[in-house]
């Protein structure tokens, strides 16, 4: 009895890590190159908006992941030209994306679409054979396809970030933009490169929780949750290992989140709401007297000295 | 008129072009969706100026802006970003609605001033909480002040639904999330008769004394010197983290104040929908927009926060009129916040030329002095 509880609340654990992972493994390359992005909020918002309305429209999935992932393209576009070409401050940037995003995708919501309804989203795809292996299958190996390629994106981009000359030069930018400059390194490419695919990012995040998760577009349905994928890229110390960790985390907060409101413990709902947000911050405190550093020219635009 | 005295009123004039920007890519996406624009337009000045009661709810709107703003104003200057006005407005109608549900029969104006100022005080400290875990912890102000918006929220809704719910909903078993109506003693004086009430004089003299705190005294001066350079600030001696504390508590109790008189001056009771909005019509975040609008000054602050409270009033007219959802005036302030920050790139860009020709001037000017010698 508890074994199977506890299994299931381990397997939504996995599933509901996916958006904090896709969000913040991107939101940690734009970091590394040194452009803090704080608008992830608002562009999982259209990405899930548009993966949906793709998905009401066309009846494919894939039409609305890819529709989600070019929303986000044309984002991350959008904060790299505001950040790094016009170089904004970032932090009221990011606010400004998260606003234009919470509103877009309200407004394209309430003329396209109008009323909550739901959708078939990804189902989970059983990998043949290891699927079957008791426990150990039925939580790693029955997930959608979307939960998948979360959790290989964490090892892609660690080979990525430590192991190729991109990688090194993606470092190199956000560490020492002056040397890197100096060695024929472009900079405004690299993080024109890390902010547009941390957006693509960004919107199969959105796209994860509207046509995958919960299957269903509502305004404001992130409630927040990209900026709490920003906060596990300090959580992680911008290593993608250590951020998979923390959107574990997160997601087996919100596992027995919703196992306790499922059950009717007498907790009010309000609560157990108010929980990932008190983490987050705990989270924060605990990790900021630790003696990793961030990126040295993060949150800083590049001015080549004459 | 000189090249520079132009130059600078051109300056001046930045976010009005990032006002108009936005405002013809919002022009764009009504067309798009099916609608003359013209009469969109018409029904949104006509909802927010059309009549003395509309002019009215325009300025009943643009009040907790302003708080918001002024709130926003300090906080930047002291180089941190107070991103809780939602948060912040909520502690304030929360802890005065709670002070007047409590003591129902003080005497009207000691009960008007003492549910204010703890409003103020609630909203100091929620903000208070963001800045000692900045100066002292090092935690991101923008993420922590979004947190404590939620938990705020959530707080809210929590007391809405059980403790402080209306007896009279409990009564109908209706349970509608909201307070009963406030003793009439706390109702903030109408201006006329209008749901215009006094608390925007409120908010305009404050606007005053933040100029004044910020430009006249000496904490203002550290304020804004620790804005502009810690570095310089820590080596003459001024305490660093104490002032940017001090800035967020001063941020947050403005800010609780127009949440206060948000509830004892418009609404008489506190509600919610559910959402995290559900109370403060997101007015934490069109603060932060009339703010940046204001050129992150006092005064600017409040013909921003007017303009963006004629916007807010008048989309309810155009949602009515054209079915065009006030979702639409989010979107515009996303895309003003964007262009103001944008075009920084433009004023920085000028000030460079101008400090290049003051230093070519400045050396002609050498020249000719050594000339003469």
């Amino acid at each position: 009895m508890e074994v199977t509880i506890i299994i299931g609340i381990i397997k939504s654990a996995i599933r509901l890590a996916t958006p904090y992972l896709y969000a913040s493994i991107g939101e940690t390359l734009g970091q590394l190159s040194g452009v803090l992005n704080l608008g992830v909020d608002g562009v999982m918002l259209m990405g899930a908006f548009v993966a949906f309305y793709t998905v009401t429209q066309t009846g494919s999935l894939f039409l609305g992941l890819l529709a989600a992932i070019l929303v986000g393209a044309v984002f991350g576009l959008l904060i790299a030209f505001i950040n790094v070409t016009l170089k904004a401050e970032q932090g009221i940037s990011g606010i400004g994306v998260y606003i234009f995003g919470l509103g877009l995708s309200s407004l394209l919501f309430r003329v396209l679409i109008g009323t909550v309804q739901t959708i078939n989203g990804f189902s989970p795809l059983h990998i043949p054979l290891i699927s079957k292996i008791p426990i150990f299958g039925e939580i790693f190996f029955q997930q959608n396809i979307l939960v998948y390629g979360a959790f290989l994106l964490v090892p892609f981009t660690w080979f990525i970030i430590n192991k190729t000359p991109l990688g090194l030069s993606i470092r190199a930018v956000g560490q020492h933009p002056e040397a890197a400059d100096s060695l024929g390194v472009n900079i405004v490419r690299i993080r024109y490169l890390t902010v547009i695919v941390g957006g693509m990012l960004s919107g199969i995040a959105g796209a994860s929780l509207s046509i995958a998760l919960l299957n269903v577009f509502q305004q404001n349905l992130t409630n927040g949750m990209g900026f709490i994928a920003v906060a596990l890229v300090y959580f992680g110390a911008w290593r993608p290992i250590s951020v998979l960790a923390g959107a574990l985390l997160f997601s087996t907060v919100n596992a027995i989140q919703i196992w306790i409101q499922v059950q009717g413990v007498n907790i009010p709902s309000d609560f157990t709401l108010m929980l990932p947000y008190i983490v987050t911050i705990i989270v924060l405190t605990a990790m900021a007297k630790r003696r990793v550093r961030p990126p040295k020219a993060l949150n800083k635009p590049f001015e080549r000295g004459e | 008129m000189n090249d520079r005295n132009f130059r600078e009123i051109l300056m001046e004039l930045i976010p009005l072009a990032a006002f108009l920007l936005a405002l013809t890519i919002g022009t764009m996406l009504i067309a798009m969706l099916g609608i003359n624009p013209l009469i969109a337009y018409r029904s949104l000045i006509q909802g927010a100026f059309g009549s003395l009661n509309a002019l009215a709810d325009t300025v009943v709107k643009a009040t907790p802006l302003l708080f918001v703003g002024l709130g926003i104003c300090i906080a930047f200057r002291a180089g941190v970003l107070n991103i809780g006005g939602e948060g912040q407005l909520v502690l304030g109608a929360l802890s005065a609605t709670i002070f007047c549900l409590n003591f129902p029969d003080l005497p009207g104006w000691i009960l008007i001033i003492l549910s204010l100022s703890i409003g103020l005080l609630c909203g100091a400290f929620w903000a208070g909480i963001a800045g000692f875990l900045k100066a002292y912890f090092n935690v991101n102000e923008i993420l922590s002040t979004i947190m404590l918006n939620y938990i705020a929220a959530y707080g809210m809704n929590y007391l809405l639904r059980g403790p402080i719910m209306d007896p009279l909903q409990i009564q109908l078993g209706s349970f509608i999330p909201q307070t009963a109506r406030l003793s009439r003693m706390a109702d903030l004086p109408r201006l006329i008769p209008t749901r215009l009430h006094f608390g925007t004089v409120i908010a305009i003299v404050f606007a005053i004394l933040v100029y004044i705190l910020l430009w006249r005294t000496t904490i203002g001066f550290r304020i804004r010197m620790v804005g502009q350079n810690i570095q310089a600030s820590q080596a003459s001696g001024v305490d660093v983290k104490k002032y940017m504390v001090l800035a967020f508590i001063l941020s947050g109790a403005l800010i609780g104040l127009g949440g206060a008189i948000e509830v004892i001056g418009v609404h008489h009771r506190i509600f919610t929908d559910g959402s995290v909005s559900g109370f403060t019509g997101s007015a934490g975040f069109n603060g932060i927009v009339a703010a940046l609008f204001g050129q992150l000054h006092p005064i600017g602050t409040i013909p921003a926060s007017f303009l963006l409270g004629a916007l807010l009033t008048g989309a309810n007219k155009m949602q009515r009129v054209v079915q065009i959802p006030s979702a639409l005036i989010g979107a515009l302030n996303g895309l003003i916040v964007l262009f103001v920050v944008g075009s920084e790139f433009i004023r920085r860009h000028q000030s460079k030329i101008m400090e290049k020709t003051a230093e070519v001037k400045d050396s002609c000017q050498i020249k000719q002095n050594k000339e003469k010698h």
